[in-house]
């Protein structure tokens, strides 16, 4: 059933006459043609753009638990392309414009909202920084645009830009293309389009091992539910991707982190916009229902358990409470935990591995929401093609023998 | 926020703490150090356990020793700590 | 005397003060109470249940409760600019006088809300309508669509002014935390805190301890009065000095290892707070936590059920016998069990009239039924609500009988209050973030704890134990006690599992999460959509999600879930119990760290002599640092030429305490150095100093500065600013780690030392005066030598180094010397300026120096910035030497650090501006690198910069296009050295 206000409104008069399902809830085949391990926003989009861009439609998406339930579910939303370096601002970009036409691609409100990311500078490094990426962006055609304190705040009003605070707001980089979209919506979106399409998404099951064939090739997947042949298999499990690889012999350049983010109870409309402080640790949005979207550092250790300190809370909100004072009587509604795969230059892991058939999609860290269409159209070119797409070749596994990194992180490093 | 029993000072909030990753790690001695491959191996690769796993702390701010540590990252819970040097407990769990 | 508006007011019961009257405002209109009221206790005795209106639909909303679990009544409270607050919960706000509170998400009016039209449009708005429309055309999503649904979604305004209030943080260690003070929490604190040496923590988020005995009046415990135990029982824990006892106080979350954060309200109850905080946040560790955390009564889920004047039935109770208000005079009851029978006898002796409507048959019911008829009560059994009306309260209910008879001869009852009881919620939210599993209990329809995961155990109504004396024993037993038993009022019993039920079909809404406005239809509809996970109904249908957290409505959605499903509730499972428990505020967790506070302040020894001297300062990490000294009149670039030139023709002091120091000694001290830096340590002498690069594994710059070796086993370095720390456990993390073996010990000095540079060609005139014991002359001390001695008498490390290019010294004394010598330098001579650090970053500039995070960014090698040849290829074993010889490292064509010039020498480039090789390409361009700094420089009369450029060192003489804000700047690449080329200089 198509998605409409008419379809609302049919609904509305028959209201005895259920929606049809978003999607099914198959019982796995014994084979497919490709099976994608993780149903989260990455996992399912793939999936679409195997559907939809290569024909690919007897394929699975196995999830352990429930679709959208892992990062894709946890995350603050942002959504934004103003990186530093032209391979990772042309992979933001392209998911950035996926963004732009995803609710009309997917039939499905997304509700991309491109309300404008200001990040701000603090110090003399924040503004070199900033600066940098607003050249650099310039040079790939990406919209940033450095500006005053003065104009941060005509943009943004409840910012405090006030000299009197421990680390003054000094000036700021604008991306206007940039904003948050909703983040269930993008799974569901993606499930219910690939779904339509007849892949099978496939809940409940879990992976426990890889079945090679004798030139070492993949041949299958075993899983809780049975085992599946297929000859090609690509792993999109976020957090747990090392998990998974480890199961099939494979050892990765990643360190899963516990990240949380926190919302408080709705308001009216208050923050316009996204605001974002690497140097205080402070990331703020305010949701379409009110709530404003906190988040938060990384703990400093490996940890599974979805669960942070409180101090990593704390912290973040004390600097809220410097760039909005006004926000100190606004109260913390949810706080949550989500496990973030880290890979050494803080850049995603897109492509394949040494074993034929195997492809990884991992490494997102912190950031890996605004990148879902995006990494999922050029995975999908990868696994269909068995080849990179040109976005996402300096994404492979191979970067970390030559050190070749993509480092954004060292980039936009510390300060001296 | 974890509390963490230092083998030197007791136990002490992890505030108190630095956390330096995955412990027993050999870094490869020059005439070793072979191809980029397995230099990466050394650089990089982690073993990112679902499970119990080997860790170095750091007291920074207390005695400034480094130690080991067993760590469940299922649920976080401490097995032991352990000084440098010192073989890893048996732990049911921790052959990983 | 009674005041007449208080229409709901008892003469006798309650808890309330009727010698301590107050007013308060609610919109504007004065409401009268007594000290011991809530704003929804004073509110409910004048008669008033309308109080907001709901998120979505718009609909009029009462009080449903008397805790913090309720969703319906949130109002504003305004103490003034800087002390608004939304969204509080009115069961909650303690009544005060002056207190001023407002009703929110309604316009114009509470009474009148034009939104409300929502709610006849309910139909198109069902769960998830916004994710099927809104999608065309495109571009109206963000200029039409989304500020439609912004505006008019959000509870409350945000809070417009800073916030005026002070927050505190405490720190708290106690062997048993017992959190709740009801029956089974005080048992298990009066256990607990039996022996002397165990101490102890009891929090209660009420006003006062008691929990349900503040309103189970007539309950007996032990023979006595049920208030009188309480009374008896606080005394003793008063008594006990091992005791904390904490109210206004919630356990908000449990975290690792036992931390239990406490939020306590401290003054928002008071008239005039003056010195106190606002609130307090505890961080509390527990070697045991008991979790007394009670239970949260269910609401029945049937149409109309969230009229104004629908209350929990212990919740009317609650204000009958603890505020002395009678909700409603024809009281109708609603229930599934015998629970609020008690309710029932208490309201026919205030005088109500009582229906009760009982889903349960005659044979299933207890005692409670005849004593109730004895009461003059009603009975309607195996009977439900399956109807309402009213607009702004409840004015009749619609029931109708069950067990399989058709809803047939359904019959209204005028009435205008309702309690309904669909069982009880035990409280595991606690339970569930210290990561314990549950169990589902099907006897009582609800959840209960499994085994313990960290140190706590349950107790009471958390664990569904509801009869009193069992509460108390459980409480009594978990906190320790032993040889004891309770005896108590039996409470009445007896329970249909199995709801939600859903009598009726078609007609009006019946709601599940009251605040969202989920109804069981959009449950419903969610599962039928394909959404089977519990988890992603709440999401798609919001249920659950508002600030209550669904306390109230979770089993309900549960329940309907797993009857849509048609499978057991176990197997549905919950959604995940995250924290906090209720809503804490901002404020509380960011505590006193604001402003000054935000972050520690580091100012140097001669901090104060600078701002003496007109220093600027910027934020160089957390220390404060002299940017320039502005003299009277001048600009900053006026300055900063002024200081720069000062120090080429003559002799300027700069503050460079701030740069990482640490002592290494010990046998193998310069082995250990050795295999840190990326240079060559073992040949340094003593005496001699040494610039040096610190590399990680990976070959990239981490960090640099100077290394001067005092003696054979003794070495002092210095490190970046903001390198400090990092540098510090990096030596340390080798030393214990990687080499055991080295007998080396590094100790951080960064404090200890004031760091006063003299820079400049009179350098060594000026100083040689105030040293004794060494010889600074030319041939006794070159340039890169340290010597000891004393300044101005005082002991000193002095090295001759420079940052600057010109002979300079850095004189190091303790720190508490250093304004002292600071003085004494500039005393010296005329002329003598200082200088600030945009100064110094001029003229290191002009002579090509790096500074670590500005010319490199954590991707740059050694050789990138022309620093290459500074170790031996003969070198052993080094931090990094590995990760240089990696394929990307020995690449061609890799950015390397050079000099640039502007075509205009006027025009200062803009640091971090993209260099390309023409302007007029098609973009994507391709980056060539990225200028670092850039200064106008006063000592070369012109624009200077330094930059990273793909195989700069083969590019000198070419000429690039650099971006500018609005266009191109033309320069041309040179060498990284503007003055002195030569180096003679540092060598006067």
């Amino acid at each position: 059933m198509r998605f409409s206000f008419l379809a609302l409104l049919r609904q509305a008069f028959h209201p005895d006459v259920p929606w049809t399902r978003q999607w099914r809830d198959p019982e796995p085949k014994s084979a497919y043609d490709a099976v994608i391990v993780g149903g989260g926003g990455h996992g399912l989009a793939t999936a679409f753009y195997l559907a939809s861009q290569h024909g690919l439609t007897n394929i699975a998406v196995l999830e352990k638990g429930w679709i959208g339930g892992g990062n894709t579910g946890r995350n603050t939303t942002i959504i934004r392309s103003n990186y530093l370096f032209p391979e990772s601002a042309a992979l933001y970009d392209h998911s950035l414009k996926l963004f732009e036409g995803l609710s009309q691609a997917l039939n499905y409100n997304v509700m991309f909202s491109p309300r404008g990311v200001l990040m701000l500078a603090h110090n003399h490094h924040d503004i070199i920084s900033l600066k940098r990426h607003v050249y650099a962006n310039r040079l790939s055609g990406i919209d940033n645009q450095y500006i005053s304190a003065k104009a941060a705040k005509a943009f943004c009003p409840p910012l405090n830009i006030s000299p009197r605070i421990r680390y003054p707001v000094l000036g700021a980089a604008l991306q206007r293309r940039g904003g948050v979209a909703r983040h269930d919506a993008v799974a569901w979106g993606f499930a219910r389009a690939a779904d339509a399409l007849g892949v099978d998404i496939i809940q409940n099951c879990e992976v426990t091992g890889l079945m090679r064939d004798a030139g070492g090739a993949v041949r299958g997947i075993e899983t809780t539910r049975g085992a599946i042949s297929t000859p090609k298999v690509g792993v999109v499990a976020a957090g747990h991707s090392s998990v998974v690889l480890e199961r099939f012999g494979l050892r990765m350049p990643l360190e899963s982190f516990p990240l949380q983010a926190l919302v408080s109870e709705p308001v009216k409309p208050i923050v316009p916009c996204v605001v974002m402080s690497n140097t205080i640790h402070a990331y703020i949005s305010q949701s379409d229902k009110g709530e404003l979207v906190i988040g938060a550092g990384t703990d400093q250790y490996v940890s599974y358990s979805q669960q942070g300190g409180q101090h990593v809370t704390a912290q973040t909100l004390e600097a809220i409470c410097e760039l909005f004072p006004q926000f100190g009587r606004m109260r913390m509604l949810r706080n949550w935990g989500g496990i973030v795969d880290v890979t050494p230059d803080r850049s995603p892991i897109i492509g394949k591995t040494p074993i034929e058939g195997l492809f990884v999609n991992c490494g997102w860290g912190t950031g890996g929401f605004k990148a879902t269409p995006g990494s999922g159209h050029v995975f999908a070119h990868t696994m269909a093609t068995g080849a990179p797409h040109p976005i996402n070749a300096p994404f492979g596994l191979e970067r970390f023998a030559s050190g070749r990194l993509i480092d954004e992180a060292a980039a936009a490093a510390v300060a001296h | 926020m974890l509390l963490i029993d230092c083998p030197y000072c007791g136990a002490r909030p992890e505030i108190e703490f630095r956390c330096g990753g995955e412990a027993h790690i050999t870094r490869p001695a020059p005439e070793a150090a072979r191809d980029d491959e397995s230099f990466a191996q050394f650089l990089y690769f982690r073993r990112n356990t679902k499970g119990m796993l080997a860790e170095n702390w750091w007291h920074v701010h207390g005695c400034q020793r480094w130690f080991h540590a067993l760590r469940d990252t299922q649920t976080d819970a401490f097995a032991a700590t352990y000084k440098i040097g010192a073989t890893p407990p048996d732990l049911p769990g921790s052959a990983s | 005397m009674k005041p007449t508006s208080q229409s709901h007011r008892l003469d006798q019961m309650g808890r309330i003060d009727r010698n301590r009257p107050l007013t308060f405002t609610f919109n504007g209109k004065p409401i009268q109470g007594y000290a011991g009221d809530t704003v929804a206790s004073a509110l409910l005795a004048h008669g008033i249940h309308l109080v907001g209106r709901s998120f979505k639909y718009h609909r009029p909303r009462g009080i449903i409760s008397h805790g913090s679990e309720e969703p319906n009544a949130l109002l504003r409270v305004d103490r003034g600019a800087g002390r608004e607050e939304p969204n509080n919960r009115a069961t909650v706000i303690e009544a005060r006088d002056g207190l001023q509170v407002f009703s929110q998400n309604h316009w114009p009016s509470l009474t009148l809300d034009a939104l409300e039209i929502n709610d006849l449009l309910s139909p198109i708005f069902s769960a998830g309508f916004y994710y099927k429309t809104f999608m065309w055309p495109a571009k109206f999503w963000k200029k039409l669509y989304e500020p439609l649904i912004r505006r008019a979604s959000g509870l409350g305004e945000a809070p417009g002014t800073a916030d005026l209030d002070r927050y505190q943080h405490r720190f708290a260690h106690c062997e048993v935390l017992v959190v709740g003070a009801g029956p089974s929490g005080l048992a298990a604190a009066l256990a607990a805190s039996q022996n002397p040496q165990t101490r102890v923590f009891l929090v209660d988020e009420s006003t006062e301890m008691g929990g349900s005995l503040l309103h189970d009046a007539e309950a007996e415990i032990d023979g006595q009065g049920a208030l009188d135990w309480l009374e008896a029982s606080l005394a003793t824990l008063a008594s006990r000095k091992n005791l904390t006892l904490l109210t206004r106080t919630t356990a908000f979350g449990y975290y690792n290892h036992n931390m239990i954060g406490l939020a306590e309200r401290v003054s928002d109850h008071l008239a005039m707070p003056q010195h106190l905080p606002r609130e307090r946040l505890w961080q509390l560790r527990a070697g045991r936590v008991i979790l007394a955390c009670g239970a949260h009564e269910r609401p029945l889920v049937f149409p109309g059920n969230d009229r104004p004047g629908i209350l929990l039935a212990e919740s009317i109770r609650a204000y009958l016998n603890r505020y002395g208000v009678l909700a409603g005079q024809r009281l109708v009851i609603a229930t599934c069990g015998g629970a609020p029978y008690q309710l029932a006898l208490e309201a026919r002796r205030a005088g109500a009239s009582v229906t009760l409507c009982d889903r349960r048959r005659p044979d299933e019911c207890g005692p409670e039924l005849g004593l109730a008829e004895a009461a003059g009560c009603e009975i309607l059994t195996a009977t439900a609500i399956v109807g309402t009306r009213g607009h702004d309260r409840v004015r009749a209910v619609q029931i109708a009988p069950i067990h399989g008879a058709p809803p047939s001869l359904p019959r209204w009852l005028e009435c205008d209050a309702v309690g309904m009881h669909g069982g009880f919620t035990p409280n595991v939210q606690l339970y569930s973030q210290s990561r314990g599993k549950l169990r589902f209990a099907t006897e009582i329809d609800a959840f209960v704890p499994g085994d313990a995961v960290q140190a706590n155990q349950s107790a009471g109504a958390c664990r569904g134990i509801y009869d009193l004396d069992a509460c108390l024993l459980d409480g009594w037993q978990a906190g320790g006690g032993t040889h004891r038993t309770f005896v108590a009022s039996p409470r009445p019993g007896g329970f249909l599992p199995g709801g939600p039920w859903e009598d009726a079909t078609g007609g009006e809404k019946a709601f599940v999460d009251f605040q969202n406005d989920v109804t069981s239809k959009d449950i419903g509809f969610a599962v039928d959509e394909g959404f089977r996970a519990i988890e992603h109904v709440k999401r798609y249908t919001t249920t659950g999600m508002a600030t209550d957290q669904g306390k109230t409505s979770n089993m309900n959605a549960l329940g309907l879930v797993a009857r849509k499903l048609r499978q057991p509730v176990a197997r549905t499972g919950t959604t995940t119990f995250r924290l906090p428990y209720t809503p804490v505020s901002f404020g509380a967790f960011a505590g006193p760290h604001h402003e000054a506070m935000f972050d520690p302040v580091r100012r140097t020894p001669m901090h104060g002599e600078a701002e003496a001297a007109g220093a600027v300062f910027e934020d160089v990490g957390t220390w404060k640092r002299a940017l320039f000294f502005r003299r009277e009149g001048e600009t900053m670039a006026q300055a900063v030429a002024r200081e720069a030139r000062n120090v080429r023709e003559n002799v300027g002091v700069f503050d460079a305490s701030t740069l990482g120091k640490i002592e290494i000694n010990g046998p193998d001290a310069g082995a250990f150095l050795n295999r840190i830096y990326f240079n060559d340590v073992l040949k340094l002498a003593v005496g001699r100093a040494r610039y040096g690069l610190m590399l990680r594994e990976d070959g990239h710059i981490f960090d640099d500065g100077i290394i001067a070796r005092l003696d054979t086993n003794h070495y002092h370095i210095t490190t970046t600013t903001g390198g400090a720390g990092r540098a510090q456990a990096h030596l340390e993390n080798y030393l214990q780690t990687e080499w055991p073996e080295l007998q080396a010990y590094a100790t951080p000095v960064t404090e200890q030392w004031a760091v006063i540079s003299v820079q400049g060609p009179r350098a060594r005139e000026v100083l040689a005066p105030l040293m004794t014991g060494m010889d600074i002359s030319r041939a006794a001390m070159p340039h890169m030598s340290v010597r000891t001695g004393a300044c101005c008498g005082v002991p000193c490390r002095l090295f001759r180094v420079s940052f600057t290019g010109e002979l300079g010294f850095e004189v190091n004394v303790p720190a508490d010397y250093g304004p002292m010598i600071w003085r004494a330098i500039l005393d010296s001579g005329r002329g003598i300026a200082p200088y600030g650090t945009q100064a110094m970053h001029v003229m290191r500039a002009e002579k090509g120096y790096i500074i670590v995070g500005q010319e490199t960014d954590g991707t740059a090698s050694p050789a990138d910035v022309g620093l290459g040849a500074m170790t031996p290829r003969s070198k052993p074993d080094y931090v990094g030497q590995r990760g240089l010889l990696r394929a990307e490292m020995t690449r061609p064509g890799r950015k390397q650090l050079v000099g640039l010039l502007s075509l205009d020498p006027a025009q200062v480039l803009d640091e971090g501006a993209q260099i390309v090789r023409h302007s007029r390409a098609d973009v994507p361009m391709a980056s060539l690198g990225h200028v670092t700094s850039a200064y106008a420089s006063p000592n070369c009369r012109c624009a200077i910069a330094l930059a990273m450029v793909e195989n700069g060192a083969a590019r000198h003489g070419e000429t690039v296009y650099v971006t500018r804000p609005n266009g191109w700047s033309k320069v041309h690449i040179c060498p990284p050295v503007f003055v002195d080329a030569q180096g003679s200089r540092v060598h006067g």
